[in-house]
Protein backbone atom coordinates (compact mmCIF):
# COMPACT_ATOMS: atom_id res chain seq x y z
CA UNK A 1 0.00 0.00 0.00
CA UNK A 2 2.85 2.15 1.29
CA UNK A 3 4.42 2.14 -2.34
CA UNK A 4 1.35 3.33 -4.08
CA UNK A 5 0.79 6.10 -1.44
CA UNK A 6 4.66 7.61 -2.09
CA UNK A 7 4.27 7.32 -5.49
CA UNK A 8 1.06 9.47 -5.19
CA UNK A 9 2.08 12.48 -3.93
CA UNK A 10 1.81 16.14 -5.32
CA UNK A 11 5.06 15.69 -8.17
CA UNK A 12 2.99 15.48 -10.54
CA UNK A 13 0.69 18.03 -9.80
CA UNK A 14 1.53 20.48 -12.36
CA UNK A 15 -1.07 20.99 -15.06
CA UNK A 16 -0.24 17.42 -16.79
CA UNK A 17 0.46 18.20 -20.91
CA UNK A 18 -0.78 14.50 -22.45
CA UNK A 19 0.64 13.31 -25.12
CA UNK A 20 -1.35 12.40 -27.73
CA UNK A 21 -0.61 8.60 -27.14
CA UNK A 22 -2.17 8.60 -23.72
CA UNK A 23 -5.45 10.15 -25.18
CA UNK A 24 -5.57 7.75 -28.04
CA UNK A 25 -5.30 5.27 -25.14
CA UNK A 26 -8.16 6.64 -23.83
CA UNK A 27 -10.28 6.15 -26.94
CA UNK A 28 -9.08 2.67 -27.23
CA UNK A 29 -9.73 1.21 -23.62
CA UNK A 30 -13.74 2.74 -23.88
CA UNK A 31 -13.97 1.00 -27.20
CA UNK A 32 -12.63 -1.96 -25.76
CA UNK A 33 -14.55 -2.48 -22.95
CA UNK A 34 -17.84 -0.93 -24.52
CA UNK A 35 -17.09 -4.19 -26.69
CA UNK A 36 -16.60 -6.48 -23.89
CA UNK A 37 -19.95 -4.94 -22.26
CA UNK A 38 -22.03 -5.60 -25.60
CA UNK A 39 -20.21 -9.09 -25.86
CA UNK A 40 -21.47 -10.20 -22.20
CA UNK A 41 -24.79 -9.34 -23.40
CA UNK A 42 -26.18 -12.39 -26.14
CA UNK A 43 -29.20 -11.51 -26.11
CA UNK A 44 -28.77 -8.46 -27.31
CA UNK A 45 -26.50 -9.55 -29.82
CA UNK A 46 -28.60 -12.66 -31.08
CA UNK A 47 -31.34 -11.00 -31.23
CA UNK A 48 -30.32 -8.21 -34.79
CA UNK A 49 -27.90 -11.04 -35.66
CA UNK A 50 -29.95 -14.21 -35.60
CA UNK A 51 -33.49 -12.84 -36.32
CA UNK A 52 -32.53 -10.96 -39.84
CA UNK A 53 -30.91 -14.55 -41.27
CA UNK A 54 -33.80 -16.98 -39.88
CA UNK A 55 -36.12 -14.48 -41.78
CA UNK A 56 -34.00 -14.22 -44.61
CA UNK A 57 -33.90 -18.07 -44.97
CA UNK A 58 -37.62 -18.23 -44.60
CA UNK A 59 -39.30 -16.04 -46.77
CA UNK A 60 -36.15 -16.64 -49.50
CA UNK A 61 -35.66 -19.86 -49.55
CA UNK A 62 -38.21 -22.15 -47.94
CA UNK A 63 -41.20 -21.10 -48.42
CA UNK A 64 -42.75 -22.44 -51.58
CA UNK A 65 -42.41 -20.14 -55.11
CA UNK A 66 -39.55 -18.00 -53.39
CA UNK A 67 -37.07 -19.29 -55.91
CA UNK A 68 -39.50 -18.20 -58.74
CA UNK A 69 -38.55 -14.52 -59.04
CA UNK A 70 -34.64 -13.93 -58.11
CA UNK A 71 -35.61 -10.54 -57.99
CA UNK A 72 -37.68 -11.25 -54.72
CA UNK A 73 -34.98 -13.03 -53.02
CA UNK A 74 -32.47 -9.75 -53.50
CA UNK A 75 -35.36 -7.91 -51.76
CA UNK A 76 -35.46 -9.98 -48.81
CA UNK A 77 -31.74 -10.26 -48.50
CA UNK A 78 -31.74 -6.31 -48.50
CA UNK A 79 -34.89 -5.58 -46.89
CA UNK A 80 -33.81 -8.10 -43.63
CA UNK A 81 -30.00 -7.14 -43.32
CA UNK A 82 -31.51 -3.72 -43.14
CA UNK A 83 -33.84 -4.68 -40.42
CA UNK A 84 -30.50 -5.75 -38.01
CA UNK A 85 -28.69 -2.56 -39.35
CA UNK A 86 -31.45 -0.47 -38.02
CA UNK A 87 -32.51 -2.10 -35.08
CA UNK A 88 -28.65 -2.99 -33.92
CA UNK A 89 -28.13 0.78 -34.48
CA UNK A 90 -30.95 2.17 -33.04
CA UNK A 91 -31.71 0.00 -29.72
CA UNK A 92 -27.97 -0.16 -28.82
CA UNK A 93 -28.07 3.77 -28.84
CA UNK A 94 -31.08 4.62 -27.31
CA UNK A 95 -31.73 1.97 -24.53
CA UNK A 96 -27.58 1.79 -23.07
CA UNK A 97 -27.52 5.87 -23.67
CA UNK A 98 -30.75 6.41 -21.69
CA UNK A 99 -29.23 3.85 -19.28
CA UNK A 100 -26.52 4.89 -18.71
CA UNK A 101 -27.63 8.75 -18.19
CA UNK A 102 -30.73 7.53 -15.71
CA UNK A 103 -27.64 5.50 -13.80
CA UNK A 104 -25.20 9.35 -13.64
CA UNK A 105 -22.52 7.24 -15.21
CA UNK A 106 -22.81 10.08 -18.12
CA UNK A 107 -22.19 13.05 -15.64
CA UNK A 108 -19.47 10.99 -13.85
CA UNK A 109 -17.69 10.62 -17.25
CA UNK A 110 -18.11 14.49 -17.47
CA UNK A 111 -16.60 15.22 -14.41
CA UNK A 112 -13.83 12.86 -15.10
CA UNK A 113 -11.15 13.24 -17.57
CA UNK A 114 -12.72 11.68 -20.05
CA UNK A 115 -12.29 12.97 -23.55
CA UNK A 116 -15.85 14.06 -24.11
CA UNK A 117 -16.42 12.30 -27.45
CA UNK A 118 -14.54 8.87 -26.17
CA UNK A 119 -17.64 7.08 -25.31
CA UNK A 120 -19.45 7.73 -28.54
CA UNK A 121 -17.07 7.23 -30.36
CA UNK A 122 -16.65 3.80 -28.64
CA UNK A 123 -20.31 3.06 -29.29
CA UNK A 124 -20.22 3.45 -32.70
CA UNK A 125 -17.37 1.84 -33.33
CA UNK A 126 -19.31 -1.22 -31.37
CA UNK A 127 -22.13 -0.86 -33.25
CA UNK A 128 -19.66 -1.10 -36.13
CA UNK A 129 -18.70 -4.27 -35.10
CA UNK A 130 -22.01 -5.90 -34.62
CA UNK A 131 -23.05 -4.44 -38.80
CA UNK A 132 -20.04 -6.31 -40.16
CA UNK A 133 -21.00 -9.44 -38.01
CA UNK A 134 -24.59 -9.04 -39.09
CA UNK A 135 -23.69 -8.64 -42.58
CA UNK A 136 -20.85 -11.65 -42.18
CA UNK A 137 -23.86 -14.03 -41.18
CA UNK A 138 -26.11 -12.47 -44.06
CA UNK A 139 -23.32 -13.32 -46.40
CA UNK A 140 -22.52 -16.55 -45.28
CA UNK A 141 -26.38 -17.19 -45.43
CA UNK A 142 -27.23 -16.45 -48.73
CA UNK A 143 -24.44 -18.63 -50.07
CA UNK A 144 -26.93 -21.11 -49.26
CA UNK A 145 -29.59 -19.75 -51.51
CA UNK A 146 -29.05 -20.62 -55.25
CA UNK A 147 -31.95 -17.74 -56.24
CA UNK A 148 -30.31 -15.26 -53.48
CA UNK A 149 -27.36 -12.75 -54.45
CA UNK A 150 -23.75 -14.17 -55.73
CA UNK A 151 -21.16 -13.90 -52.65
CA UNK A 152 -19.65 -10.68 -54.26
CA UNK A 153 -23.13 -9.03 -54.92
CA UNK A 154 -24.28 -9.43 -50.55
CA UNK A 155 -20.31 -8.63 -50.29
CA UNK A 156 -20.85 -5.10 -51.93
CA UNK A 157 -24.52 -4.51 -49.92
CA UNK A 158 -22.49 -5.32 -46.87
CA UNK A 159 -20.25 -2.10 -48.01
CA UNK A 160 -23.16 -0.08 -47.88
CA UNK A 161 -25.08 -1.29 -44.87
CA UNK A 162 -21.95 -1.59 -42.57
CA UNK A 163 -21.63 2.33 -42.66
CA UNK A 164 -25.40 2.82 -43.18
CA UNK A 165 -25.51 1.81 -39.13
CA UNK A 166 -24.71 5.14 -38.24
CA UNK A 167 -27.68 7.23 -39.33
CA UNK A 168 -29.61 4.86 -37.05
CA UNK A 169 -27.22 5.25 -34.30
CA UNK A 170 -27.33 9.02 -34.25
CA UNK A 171 -31.38 8.58 -34.19
CA UNK A 172 -30.89 6.06 -31.28
CA UNK A 173 -28.71 8.72 -29.38
CA UNK A 174 -31.08 11.59 -29.78
CA UNK A 175 -34.20 9.49 -28.85
CA UNK A 176 -31.57 8.33 -25.31
CA UNK A 177 -30.65 11.58 -24.44
CA UNK A 178 -34.69 13.03 -24.73
CA UNK A 179 -36.30 9.60 -22.50
CA UNK A 180 -35.92 7.66 -19.61
CA UNK A 181 -34.57 4.39 -19.80
CA UNK A 182 -38.12 2.52 -19.47
CA UNK A 183 -39.51 4.65 -22.15
CA UNK A 184 -36.42 4.40 -24.46
CA UNK A 185 -37.09 0.97 -25.97
CA UNK A 186 -40.98 1.87 -26.95
CA UNK A 187 -39.85 4.84 -28.42
CA UNK A 188 -37.54 3.58 -30.14
CA UNK A 189 -40.04 0.86 -31.39
CA UNK A 190 -42.40 3.99 -32.47
CA UNK A 191 -39.82 4.77 -35.11
CA UNK A 192 -38.36 1.38 -35.44
CA UNK A 193 -41.76 -0.78 -36.74
CA UNK A 194 -43.25 2.32 -38.63
CA UNK A 195 -39.68 2.56 -40.73
CA UNK A 196 -39.69 -0.74 -41.20
CA UNK A 197 -43.38 -1.25 -42.70
CA UNK A 198 -43.11 2.30 -44.28
CA UNK A 199 -39.58 2.57 -46.41
CA UNK A 200 -40.66 0.27 -49.13
CA UNK A 201 -38.28 -1.81 -48.38
CA UNK A 202 -39.72 -5.36 -47.27
CA UNK A 203 -43.40 -4.12 -48.18
CA UNK A 204 -44.23 -2.86 -51.07
CA UNK A 205 -46.39 0.19 -50.84
CA UNK A 206 -49.20 1.39 -53.30
CA UNK A 207 -48.46 4.35 -55.68
CA UNK A 208 -50.65 6.53 -54.21
CA UNK A 209 -48.49 5.63 -51.11
CA UNK A 210 -44.93 6.40 -52.58
CA UNK A 211 -44.53 9.85 -51.17
CA UNK A 212 -44.17 8.37 -47.40
CA UNK A 213 -40.90 6.42 -47.84
CA UNK A 214 -39.17 9.33 -48.78
CA UNK A 215 -38.86 10.68 -45.37
CA UNK A 216 -37.49 7.96 -43.82
CA UNK A 217 -33.91 7.08 -43.65
CA UNK A 218 -34.51 3.10 -44.07
CA UNK A 219 -36.20 3.95 -47.83
CA UNK A 220 -32.72 5.68 -48.54
CA UNK A 221 -30.12 3.32 -47.08
CA UNK A 222 -32.21 0.43 -48.84
CA UNK A 223 -32.32 2.32 -51.83
CA UNK A 224 -28.31 2.58 -51.56
CA UNK A 225 -28.26 -1.48 -51.02
CA UNK A 226 -30.56 -2.53 -53.73
CA UNK A 227 -28.39 -0.61 -56.06
CA UNK A 228 -24.90 -2.75 -54.48
CA UNK A 229 -26.98 -5.55 -55.50
CA UNK A 230 -27.32 -4.71 -59.14
CA UNK A 231 -30.76 -3.89 -59.09
CA UNK A 232 -33.07 -0.95 -60.30
CA UNK A 233 -33.48 2.11 -57.76
CA UNK A 234 -35.16 5.25 -57.45
CA UNK A 235 -33.98 8.71 -57.26
CA UNK A 236 -30.34 10.02 -57.23
CA UNK A 237 -27.90 7.51 -55.02
CA UNK A 238 -26.19 10.95 -54.05
CA UNK A 239 -29.56 12.51 -52.84
CA UNK A 240 -29.57 8.91 -50.86
CA UNK A 241 -26.09 9.42 -49.43
CA UNK A 242 -26.61 12.99 -48.69
CA UNK A 243 -29.74 12.29 -46.30
CA UNK A 244 -28.18 9.64 -44.56
CA UNK A 245 -25.50 12.14 -43.85
CA UNK A 246 -27.51 15.00 -42.79
CA UNK A 247 -29.88 12.62 -40.72
CA UNK A 248 -26.50 11.35 -39.01
CA UNK A 249 -25.00 14.68 -38.79
CA UNK A 250 -27.88 16.57 -37.22
CA UNK A 251 -28.76 13.67 -35.02
CA UNK A 252 -25.80 13.22 -33.13
CA UNK A 253 -25.58 17.09 -32.92
CA UNK A 254 -28.58 17.79 -31.29
CA UNK A 255 -27.88 14.49 -28.94
CA UNK A 256 -24.18 15.78 -28.39
CA UNK A 257 -25.62 19.27 -27.79
CA UNK A 258 -27.94 18.05 -24.96
CA UNK A 259 -25.37 15.73 -23.25
CA UNK A 260 -23.08 18.70 -22.77
CA UNK A 261 -25.78 20.79 -21.20
CA UNK A 262 -27.93 18.61 -19.60
CA UNK A 263 -26.22 14.96 -19.18
CA UNK B 1 8.39 21.26 -12.83
CA UNK B 2 7.11 24.55 -13.12
CA UNK B 3 7.43 27.17 -10.21
CA UNK B 4 4.77 27.13 -7.87
CA UNK B 5 2.66 30.37 -7.39
CA UNK B 6 2.57 31.26 -3.68
CA UNK B 7 -1.13 30.76 -4.19
CA UNK B 8 -1.02 27.19 -5.46
CA UNK B 9 -1.68 25.86 -2.13
CA UNK B 10 -5.34 26.56 -2.87
CA UNK B 11 -6.84 23.33 -5.03
CA UNK B 12 -10.56 24.45 -5.33
CA UNK B 13 -12.27 27.76 -5.42
CA UNK B 14 -15.89 28.83 -5.16
CA UNK B 15 -15.57 32.65 -5.12
CA UNK B 16 -18.97 34.62 -4.51
CA UNK B 17 -20.79 32.12 -6.71
CA UNK B 18 -24.56 32.07 -7.43
CA UNK B 19 -26.76 29.28 -9.04
CA UNK B 20 -30.59 29.25 -9.48
CA UNK B 21 -32.61 27.15 -10.31
CA UNK B 22 -35.78 28.16 -11.26
CA UNK B 23 -37.21 29.92 -8.50
CA UNK B 24 -34.99 28.32 -6.19
CA UNK B 25 -31.69 29.77 -5.25
CA UNK B 26 -29.67 26.84 -4.99
CA UNK B 27 -26.53 29.18 -3.76
CA UNK B 28 -26.27 32.45 -2.39
CA UNK B 29 -22.78 33.77 -3.36
CA UNK B 30 -21.22 31.15 -1.64
CA UNK B 31 -17.27 31.40 -1.18
CA UNK B 32 -15.04 28.32 -0.09
CA UNK B 33 -11.62 27.06 -0.30
CA UNK B 34 -9.81 23.81 -0.34
CA UNK B 35 -6.10 23.63 0.13
CA UNK B 36 -3.57 20.88 -0.66
CA UNK B 37 -3.08 18.81 2.52
CA UNK B 38 -6.32 19.53 4.05
CA UNK B 39 -10.11 17.95 4.06
CA UNK B 40 -12.98 19.75 3.86
CA UNK B 41 -16.59 18.39 5.00
CA UNK B 42 -19.23 19.67 3.41
CA UNK B 43 -21.81 19.42 5.84
CA UNK B 44 -25.99 20.60 5.15
CA UNK B 45 -29.34 19.57 5.18
CA UNK B 46 -30.47 18.05 2.30
CA UNK B 47 -31.20 20.78 -0.55
CA UNK B 48 -28.46 23.10 1.20
CA UNK B 49 -26.71 23.28 -1.88
CA UNK B 50 -24.40 21.07 -0.96
CA UNK B 51 -24.86 18.94 -4.67
CA UNK B 52 -24.92 22.27 -6.45
CA UNK B 53 -21.33 23.89 -5.09
CA UNK B 54 -19.82 20.50 -6.34
CA UNK B 55 -21.41 20.19 -9.50
CA UNK B 56 -19.91 24.00 -9.89
CA UNK B 57 -16.16 22.99 -8.77
CA UNK B 58 -16.73 19.64 -10.94
CA UNK B 59 -17.68 21.85 -14.13
CA UNK B 60 -20.80 19.88 -14.55
CA UNK B 61 -22.94 23.49 -14.47
CA UNK B 62 -21.52 26.52 -14.80
CA UNK B 63 -21.99 29.58 -12.00
CA UNK B 64 -24.67 32.08 -13.14
CA UNK B 65 -22.43 34.60 -11.26
CA UNK B 66 -19.12 34.78 -9.28
CA UNK B 67 -16.31 31.57 -10.01
CA UNK B 68 -15.78 27.98 -10.25
CA UNK B 69 -11.76 27.20 -10.38
CA UNK B 70 -9.51 24.39 -9.64
CA UNK B 71 -5.76 24.93 -9.17
CA UNK B 72 -6.50 28.28 -10.47
CA UNK B 73 -8.23 27.16 -13.70
CA UNK B 74 -11.56 26.13 -15.28
CA UNK B 75 -13.01 22.66 -14.07
CA UNK B 76 -14.45 22.77 -17.69
CA UNK B 77 -10.61 22.26 -18.98
CA UNK B 78 -9.80 18.39 -19.14
CA UNK B 79 -6.30 19.35 -18.03
CA UNK B 80 -7.74 20.62 -14.79
CA UNK B 81 -9.78 17.32 -14.28
CA UNK B 82 -6.98 15.46 -15.15
CA UNK B 83 -6.03 16.08 -11.79
CA UNK B 84 -8.79 15.03 -10.30
CA UNK B 85 -10.94 11.95 -8.59
CA UNK B 86 -14.40 11.88 -8.25
CA UNK B 87 -16.11 8.87 -6.23
CA UNK B 88 -19.98 10.07 -6.86
CA UNK B 89 -23.51 9.04 -4.69
CA UNK B 90 -25.53 6.80 -6.62
CA UNK B 91 -23.93 5.79 -9.96
CA UNK B 92 -24.77 2.83 -12.02
CA UNK B 93 -20.87 1.53 -13.28
CA UNK B 94 -21.66 -0.83 -16.27
CA UNK B 95 -22.28 -4.16 -14.50
CA UNK B 96 -21.32 -6.38 -17.13
CA UNK B 97 -17.80 -5.07 -16.75
CA UNK B 98 -14.98 -6.70 -13.64
CA UNK B 99 -13.61 -4.68 -11.29
CA UNK B 100 -10.49 -4.52 -13.09
CA UNK B 101 -11.80 -3.26 -16.26
CA UNK B 102 -13.69 -0.75 -14.70
CA UNK B 103 -10.48 0.70 -12.75
CA UNK B 104 -8.12 0.06 -15.74
CA UNK B 105 -10.92 2.12 -17.61
CA UNK B 106 -11.01 5.33 -15.62
CA UNK B 107 -7.29 5.01 -14.81
CA UNK B 108 -6.47 5.43 -18.87
CA UNK B 109 -8.42 8.63 -18.86
CA UNK B 110 -5.54 9.96 -16.44
CA UNK B 111 -1.37 10.79 -17.77
CA UNK B 112 -0.01 8.86 -15.27
CA UNK B 113 -2.39 6.42 -13.01
CA UNK B 114 -1.40 3.74 -10.64
CA UNK B 115 -1.57 0.45 -11.89
CA UNK B 116 -4.60 -1.50 -11.82
CA UNK B 117 -2.91 -3.94 -9.01
CA UNK B 118 -2.18 -0.65 -7.11
CA UNK B 119 -5.62 1.01 -7.03
CA UNK B 120 -7.10 -2.72 -5.62
CA UNK B 121 -4.44 -2.66 -3.05
CA UNK B 122 -4.64 0.32 -1.47
CA UNK B 123 -8.36 0.37 -1.35
CA UNK B 124 -8.69 -3.26 -0.33
CA UNK B 125 -10.44 -4.51 -3.53
CA UNK B 126 -7.97 -6.87 -4.70
CA UNK B 127 -10.24 -10.33 -3.95
CA UNK B 128 -12.73 -8.53 -6.04
CA UNK B 129 -10.80 -7.93 -9.28
CA UNK B 130 -12.53 -10.30 -11.31
CA UNK B 131 -15.94 -9.87 -9.75
CA UNK B 132 -18.34 -8.52 -12.09
CA UNK B 133 -19.53 -5.45 -10.87
CA UNK B 134 -23.40 -6.23 -10.77
CA UNK B 135 -22.51 -9.01 -8.92
CA UNK B 136 -20.92 -6.97 -5.80
CA UNK B 137 -22.79 -5.87 -2.84
CA UNK B 138 -23.43 -2.37 -2.07
CA UNK B 139 -20.98 -1.73 0.27
CA UNK B 140 -18.27 -3.48 -1.94
CA UNK B 141 -20.17 -1.33 -5.08
CA UNK B 142 -18.50 1.77 -3.20
CA UNK B 143 -15.03 0.50 -2.47
CA UNK B 144 -14.49 -0.49 -6.05
CA UNK B 145 -15.96 2.79 -6.51
CA UNK B 146 -12.98 4.79 -4.25
CA UNK B 147 -10.51 2.60 -6.26
CA UNK B 148 -11.86 4.32 -8.93
CA UNK B 149 -11.72 7.36 -7.64
CA UNK B 150 -7.76 7.66 -6.55
CA UNK B 151 -6.36 5.42 -9.83
CA UNK B 152 -5.59 8.75 -11.26
CA UNK B 153 -3.20 9.84 -8.35
CA UNK B 154 -5.51 12.75 -8.17
CA UNK B 155 -4.35 16.01 -6.38
CA UNK B 156 -7.96 16.92 -5.49
CA UNK B 157 -10.18 14.21 -4.53
CA UNK B 158 -14.21 14.79 -4.25
CA UNK B 159 -15.61 11.63 -2.07
CA UNK B 160 -19.40 12.52 -1.78
CA UNK B 161 -21.23 9.94 0.88
CA UNK B 162 -18.42 7.46 0.41
CA UNK B 163 -19.06 4.60 2.99
CA UNK B 164 -23.00 4.12 2.78
CA UNK B 165 -23.18 0.81 3.04
CA UNK B 166 -19.60 -0.45 4.21
CA UNK B 167 -18.86 -2.38 6.50
CA UNK B 168 -16.55 -1.37 9.94
CA UNK B 169 -13.39 -2.94 8.09
CA UNK B 170 -13.96 -1.44 5.21
CA UNK B 171 -15.14 1.86 6.03
CA UNK B 172 -11.27 2.16 8.60
CA UNK B 173 -9.42 0.46 5.14
CA UNK B 174 -11.22 3.81 3.23
CA UNK B 175 -10.52 6.38 6.25
CA UNK B 176 -7.04 5.03 6.49
CA UNK B 177 -6.58 5.48 2.83
CA UNK B 178 -8.23 8.87 2.80
CA UNK B 179 -5.73 9.99 5.60
CA UNK B 180 -3.14 9.05 4.27
CA UNK B 181 -3.72 10.75 0.83
CA UNK B 182 -4.31 13.84 3.24
CA UNK B 183 -0.80 13.60 4.36
CA UNK B 184 0.49 13.38 1.01
CA UNK B 185 -0.74 16.80 0.48
CA UNK B 186 -4.10 15.55 -1.67
CA UNK B 187 -6.87 18.36 -1.17
CA UNK B 188 -10.37 16.09 -0.38
CA UNK B 189 -13.62 17.34 -0.72
CA UNK B 190 -16.09 15.19 1.31
CA UNK B 191 -19.74 15.22 1.86
CA UNK B 192 -21.60 12.74 4.61
CA UNK B 193 -23.95 12.54 6.57
CA UNK B 194 -21.70 10.77 9.34
CA UNK B 195 -20.95 13.19 11.57
CA UNK B 196 -18.74 10.31 13.04
CA UNK B 197 -17.01 10.31 9.68
CA UNK B 198 -16.20 14.31 9.75
CA UNK B 199 -14.70 13.67 13.01
CA UNK B 200 -12.68 11.25 12.36
CA UNK B 201 -11.17 12.87 8.76
CA UNK B 202 -12.07 16.46 8.80
CA UNK B 203 -9.54 19.64 9.10
CA UNK B 204 -12.05 21.58 8.63
CA UNK B 205 -16.34 21.64 8.44
CA UNK B 206 -18.45 24.04 5.97
CA UNK B 207 -21.92 23.77 7.38
CA UNK B 208 -24.15 25.26 4.06
CA UNK B 209 -27.76 26.29 4.86
CA UNK B 210 -30.18 27.48 1.77
CA UNK B 211 -27.53 27.73 -0.33
CA UNK B 212 -25.37 29.82 1.97
CA UNK B 213 -22.61 29.32 4.17
CA UNK B 214 -23.45 29.27 7.78
CA UNK B 215 -20.15 28.44 9.71
CA UNK B 216 -17.10 27.55 9.24
CA UNK B 217 -13.55 26.58 11.24
CA UNK B 218 -12.24 23.72 12.74
CA UNK B 219 -14.30 20.41 13.94
CA UNK B 220 -13.08 21.78 17.50
CA UNK B 221 -14.07 25.31 16.72
CA UNK B 222 -17.44 23.77 15.42
CA UNK B 223 -18.04 22.66 18.46
CA UNK B 224 -17.19 25.45 20.49
CA UNK B 225 -19.49 27.53 18.76
CA UNK B 226 -22.40 26.29 20.33
CA UNK B 227 -20.61 25.86 23.49
CA UNK B 228 -23.14 23.38 24.63
CA UNK B 229 -21.98 20.00 26.84
CA UNK B 230 -22.93 16.88 27.56
CA UNK B 231 -22.90 16.06 31.06
CA UNK B 232 -23.30 12.54 32.39
CA UNK B 233 -22.96 10.42 35.83
CA UNK B 234 -24.54 7.45 37.57
CA UNK B 235 -26.82 9.50 40.70
CA UNK B 236 -29.90 9.39 42.46
CA UNK B 237 -30.82 12.49 40.90
CA UNK B 238 -33.59 11.79 38.30
CA UNK B 239 -34.37 13.24 34.62
CA UNK B 240 -37.52 14.93 35.52
CA UNK B 241 -35.63 16.72 39.05
CA UNK B 242 -32.31 18.03 36.98
CA UNK B 243 -35.16 19.39 33.96
CA UNK B 244 -36.36 21.66 36.84
CA UNK B 245 -32.97 23.33 36.88
CA UNK B 246 -32.05 26.57 35.18
CA UNK B 247 -30.09 26.01 32.01
CA UNK B 248 -30.48 22.41 31.91
CA UNK B 249 -31.49 22.10 27.95
CA UNK B 250 -31.81 18.22 27.73
CA UNK B 251 -32.36 15.52 30.45
CA UNK B 252 -32.18 12.07 30.10
CA UNK B 253 -31.58 8.16 31.46
CA UNK B 254 -29.22 6.28 29.47
CA UNK B 255 -29.21 2.91 31.26
CA UNK B 256 -28.06 3.71 35.20
CA UNK B 257 -26.54 7.35 33.63
CA UNK B 258 -27.84 10.62 33.86
CA UNK B 259 -27.17 12.48 30.63
CA UNK B 260 -27.86 16.39 30.63
CA UNK B 261 -27.25 19.02 28.19
CA UNK B 262 -26.15 22.28 29.08
CA UNK B 263 -24.22 25.37 28.03
CA UNK B 264 -23.39 26.13 31.75
CA UNK B 265 -21.63 23.21 32.94
CA UNK B 266 -20.27 24.43 35.75
CA UNK B 267 -23.32 25.82 37.66
CA UNK B 268 -25.21 22.12 36.59
CA UNK B 269 -22.15 20.44 37.98
CA UNK B 270 -22.61 22.42 41.25
CA UNK B 271 -25.89 21.88 41.87
CA UNK B 272 -25.53 18.26 40.97
CA UNK B 273 -23.01 18.04 43.56
CA UNK B 274 -25.21 19.80 46.34
CA UNK B 275 -28.47 17.47 45.01
CA UNK B 276 -25.97 14.06 45.18
CA UNK B 277 -23.22 13.87 47.31
CA UNK B 278 -22.72 10.17 45.89
CA UNK B 279 -22.47 11.02 42.01
CA UNK B 280 -20.18 8.59 40.63
CA UNK B 281 -18.37 8.46 37.02
CA UNK B 282 -18.48 12.27 36.79
CA UNK B 283 -17.75 13.51 33.01
CA UNK B 284 -17.87 16.22 31.07
CA UNK B 285 -17.66 16.73 27.35
CA UNK B 286 -18.55 18.74 24.35
CA UNK B 287 -21.49 18.49 22.51
CA UNK B 288 -20.32 16.21 19.68
CA UNK B 289 -20.40 17.75 16.09
CA UNK B 290 -24.13 16.14 15.42
CA UNK B 291 -25.19 18.55 17.96
CA UNK B 292 -23.55 21.51 16.54
CA UNK B 293 -24.52 21.08 13.80
CA UNK B 294 -28.76 20.70 14.90
CA UNK B 295 -28.01 23.17 16.70
CA UNK B 296 -26.71 25.61 13.56
CA UNK B 297 -29.11 24.55 11.37
CA UNK B 298 -31.82 25.32 13.80
CA UNK B 299 -31.02 28.69 14.21
CA UNK B 300 -30.81 29.36 10.58
CA UNK B 301 -34.20 28.27 10.25
CA UNK B 302 -35.39 30.27 12.94
CA UNK B 303 -33.78 33.19 10.85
Amino acid sequence: MNSALVAMNLENAAAPSVPAARTFAAYRAEARYELVRTLRMPAFTIAFVVVPVVLYLFFGAVMPGSHANPQVAYHLFTGFALTGIMGSGMFGFGMSIATEREQGLLTLKRSLPAPPLAFLVAKMCVALVLAVLIMLTMVVTATFNAAGPTVPQSLSVAGVLIPGVLPFCAIGLFIGTRVSAKAAAGFVNLCYLPMIYLSDMLIPLPGSMQAIPQISPAYHLNQLALGAVGMPTQGSMLMHVAVLVVVAVVFTGLAVRRLARVG
Amino acid sequence: MPLRRINDDCVAELSLASKRFGALLALDELSLVVRRGELLALLGPNGAGKTTAISLLLGLARPDSGEAQLFGRSPHLIDTRRRIGVMMQDVGLAPELCVREHIELVASYYPAPLSSDEAMEMTGTSSLATRPYGKLSTGQKRQVQFATAVCGRPSLLFLDEPTVGLDVQARETLWQVVRRLVDSGVGVVLTTHYLEEVEALADRVAVLARGRLIATGTVTEMRSIVGRKQIACITAVTADQALTWPDVEAARMDHERLRITTSCAEEVVRRLLAADAGVKELEVERAGLAEAFTELTRTERMQ
